[in-house]
């Protein structure tokens, strides 16, 4: 009985799956599109999360302000933040800006126990920072929900999004974002720091773990399309 | 009368010299006292001693009758003292510096008291000048005006009159007299130039080379009729013996025979004693007098130094 | 004892050399400011050259006061030992040279009395010094540079770390970094008043106590196993900097800093209380040897 149930189950995704390949992934991507350009601007409410090995900082209440077609701010008003440069692309025009990408479906997969199709984004420009993307597009509820992107100059990054009340406007709750860092490194003899011996209880292989990097955005709130200075992105 | 200093068998060595070598003498109270020595007999090396700056090797000094290892502080209460030069604090006035010293010896200090002193040693009117701008003479005033500000019973002078002139000599000498008599200070007063002890000094000694040659009354010691006895026996030591059991006192013992002072007129006396106590004695010179010996002493010490240069 | 104190101190403020120690740290202080005001830029530059592809972050933020102080403090607080000594070496010693010290010992007040007098005089020297240096390098620079969050840049082993502690969690750690600073520098000041017992003039003391700091940081800082193992516990050197340990804010597993925390507070302690036995033992010492010194001078 199980067994029969598992059978139908596949038979099930791989059905959806043929149709929605039918349907062609540019069609899905426009969709999720139409979404997003609902957005012409927001300003957003977040708390950032940094997770680097060589960072020790605390979380941060940041501010986010995005305006169309791509500009985007992450902004620590009352403090130093470190935001990585590659968060930008956690405004999610600025992957799927223009037609200038061939895209290829890649099938689907699984995130959490949502179904997810996979689609592949290969620039056209040969020249661009952008190698390839990799998109999860999550079809009913028309959100992206993970992209990872390889760029020629600035590593790896990847986006993991969770939705709640703006799915509608393909905006996200919360977005872990994670990006190759290098090792950070002083110039030598800048510092006589105290050496308190607590030092050498790393690890080599902790070392090499520890090689990527996290920042953990959660929205607590949008305002949208209500106009954003374009001071802030100065 | 009572007795301020007492020093008994005091020795001070430095590495393998001895500075000074069982040194005892008496100092009593009112007597102004002359401590006679050539640079390096080991006077400033027993005022010293005297004021807990350098530690004996051996010996005991008590002061005011009580010891002074054990009663440090008491004593030096009652005590003022010029060692050497006067330094003082350059970068201070002299008011300043007066004060200081006088909160240091435990008094209870007024501006009163402090101006007076300053008065008394002619600085009145340089009371806020700092000590830099002092000449020797000035500062030599402000040194014993620190001596002096906690009114202390005993005065050590260490060479005093180094550096003055002889106008600043004679105002020292005056001042300490005064000091003596109108006002009954002990003073011990260190020189080696025997004519300024004799004008100011009713007891003295003298020392060579961290040891005693003579103590006693200026006046005596000093007197024309005394003469310096030098006597070699067969057996110096048994003669000493004999000797301390006499009215005359031995001031000094060498391999070469024993140093005696005493007047003229008892040197047959002393002989006709020794004989009659059996001494088979081998030589008498009775050559000069205290001052004659001094100056020999000062003499020796100058070819001395004249060979080692 | 009061009494004496209060003369020493008498002393020390009437001297000219005295205010070279807080003249040098105001000119010090203010080339830094100067600097820092002109082209601090390059310096945050230079830190986070390698950083800099990665991040963005607010530069004109990151050199604040609170930054500034510390820049300022991690090399001052190398270089102080030496005005320290100046004052410090100079207590038996000078006084010996000025000829002075034979009347001082002369008076009804113990050796013992006059040493810990000298150094209690040193101390509170110290201690101004170190006011001072608060007053120049951390409240003028927060008045010029404006408060912020502060950037730590910071060598840990072998590996390199920015630390990010926020403003509100900054000043606590100056008042106990100055404090320690004073433990540290007391101990030099200890040092400094033992060999000044043995010269007659401060230059001596003053160059030794230079040069035992210098030799001592330059070996604390030789990063070979078999010197940290055995050699730089025993240094006092070593604890010198342990007053930055009150910047190495404590994280929890995910490197996220926690607020109003210390990485490693027991460090803190043992280097503390390491720098307090010295102090006993080179004052102790100093004791000692000057209760046994005869006079010469």
């Amino acid at each position: 009985m199980i067994k029969t149930l598992r059978i139908i189950q596949v038979l099930f995704a791989l059905l959806t799956g043929f149709v929605c390949k039918a349907q062609d992934v540019n069609t899905l991507i426009a969709k999720v599109k139409f979404n997003i350009d609902k957005v012409n601007d927001y300003q957003a409410i977040a708390r950032m999360i940094t997770n680097v090995s060589f960072l020790k900082v605390p979380d941060a209440d940041v501010t986010v302000y995005f305006k169309k077609p791509d500009k985007l701010k992450i902004k620590n008003e009352k403090g130093i933040s470190f935001v990585p440069k590659g968060a930008v692309s956690i405004n999610l025009n600025n992957i799927l800006s223009g037609n200038k990408y061939t895209a290829i479906d890649a099938g689907t997969d699984k995130i959490g126990n949502t179904v997810v199709r996979v689609i592949k984004l290969l620039p056209e420009d040969d020249n661009a920072d952008v190698v390839l993307s990799t998109i999860y597009i999550d079809e009913t509820a028309l959100v992206i929900r993970r992209a990872k992107t390889t760029t020629r100059a600035n590593g790896s990054y990847q986006l993991e999004m969770n939705y709640g009340k703006y799915a509608a406007y393909g905006l996200p709750d919360k977005i872990i974002f994670s990006f190759d860092t290098k090792d950070y490194k002083l110039p030598k003899g800048i510092t006589f720091d105290f050496d308190d011996g607590t030092q050498n209880n790393k690890t080599t292989e902790d070392k090499a773990k520890n090689k990527t990097g996290k920042a953990e955005i959660t929205f607590s709130s949008y305002l949208i399309n209500k106009g954003v200075s374009e001071d802030v992105f100065k | 009368m009572a007795l301020i200093i007492e020093v008994n068998h005091l020795s001070k060595k430095f590495n393998d010299i001895y500075a000074v070598n069982d040194l005892s003498f008496t100092v009593n109270q009112g007597d102004i006292y002359g401590f006679l020595g050539q640079n390096g007999a080991g006077k400033s090396t027993t005022i010293r001693m005297l004021l807990t700056l350098i530690q004996p090797t051996s010996g005991e000094i008590n002061l005011f009758e009580k010891k002074l290892s054990t009663h440090r502080s008491q004593i030096l209460q009652q005590i003022g003292a010029v060692i050497e030069k006067p330094d003082l604090y350059k970068y201070l006035s002299a008011y300043d510096n007066l004060s200081i010293f006088a909160k240091m010896s435990g008094i209870k200090v007024s501006k009163q008291l402090l101006m007076d002193q300053l008065q008394m040693v002619g600085l009145k009117e340089r009371a806020k000048d700092y000590v830099r701008t002092f000449s020797q003479g000035m500062k030599q005033r402000l040194g014993i005006a620190v001596a002096l500000v906690h009114n202390p019973a005993l005065i050590i002078l260490d060479e005093p009159t180094n550096g003055l002139d002889p106008q600043g000599i004679a105002d020292m000498r005056n001042l300490i007299l005064r000091l003596s008599r109108e006002m009954g200070k002990t003073v011990l007063i260190s020189s080696h130039i025997l004519s300024e002890i004799e004008l100011i000094a009713n007891r003295m000694i003298i020392i060579h080379k961290g040891k005693k040659i003579v103590e006693g009354n200026v006046a005596e010691l000093l007197d024309p009729a005394h003469t310096f006895i030098e006597i070699d026996t067969l057996n110096n030591t048994h003669s000493k013996q004999l000797l301390l059991q006499s009215k005359w006192a031995v001031f000094l013992q060498q391999h070469s025979g024993m140093q005696l002072m005493m007047n003229k007129t008892e040197v047959p006396l002393l002989i006709n004693y020794l004989v009659a106590m059996g001494v088979q004695i081998l030589s008498v010179n009775s050559s000069h007098s205290l001052e004659n010996y001094f100056l020999s002493l000062t003499m020796q010490s100058r070819h001395v130094e004249a060979f080692a240069n | 004892m009061l009494k004496l104190l209060q003369i020493e101190l008498f002393k020390i403020s009437k001297r000219p050399r005295t205010y070279i120690a807080f003249i040098a740290v105001a000119a010090i202080v203010s080339i830094f400011q100067f600097a820092f005001k002109v082209d601090g830029q390059s310096y945050m530059d230079l830190m986070l050259q390698n950083v800099k592809d990665t991040f963005t972050f607010d530069r004109v933020q990151a050199i604040n006061g609170y930054f500034m102080c510390y820049i300022i403090l991690n090399t001052l607080l190398i270089q102080v030992p030496i005005l320290i000594a100046l004052i410090a070496a100079d207590s038996i010693s000078g006084e010996a040279n000025m000829g002075t010290l034979r009347l001082l010992i002369s008076k009804p007040v113990s050796r013992t009395q006059i040493i810990l007098v000298k150094f209690a005089a040193a101390t509170v020297f110290t201690i101004f010094l170190l006011l001072w240096m608060a007053i120049t390098a951390l409240f003028v620079s927060l008045f010029i540079f404006g408060i912020g969050d502060m950037l730590i840049f910071r060598t840990k082993g072998d590996e390199s770390q920015i630390l990010l502690i926020t403003r509100d969690d900054i000043m606590w750690r100056y008042y106990a970094a100055f404090a320690y600073a004073t433990v540290a520098l007391t101990v030099i000041a200890a040092l400094s008043l033992l060999l000044s017992i043995f010269a007659e003039n401060s230059i001596g003391p003053i160059i030794a106590t230079v040069c035992i700091v210098i030799v001592c940081t330059i070996i604390s800082n030789i990063n070979v196993p078999i010197i940290d193992k055995n050699i730089k516990p025993f240094l006092f050197t070593s604890y010198l900097v342990g007053w930055k340990g009150f910047f190495y804010i404590g994280t929890d597993i995910d490197g996220k800093t926690i607020k109003g925390s210390l990485e490693n507070w027991p460090a803190i302690r043992n280097s503390l209380f390491i720098l307090i036995a010295h102090i006993f033992l080179l004052v102790t010492a100093a004791v000692m040897v000057f209760k046994k010194k005869d006079i010469l001078s």
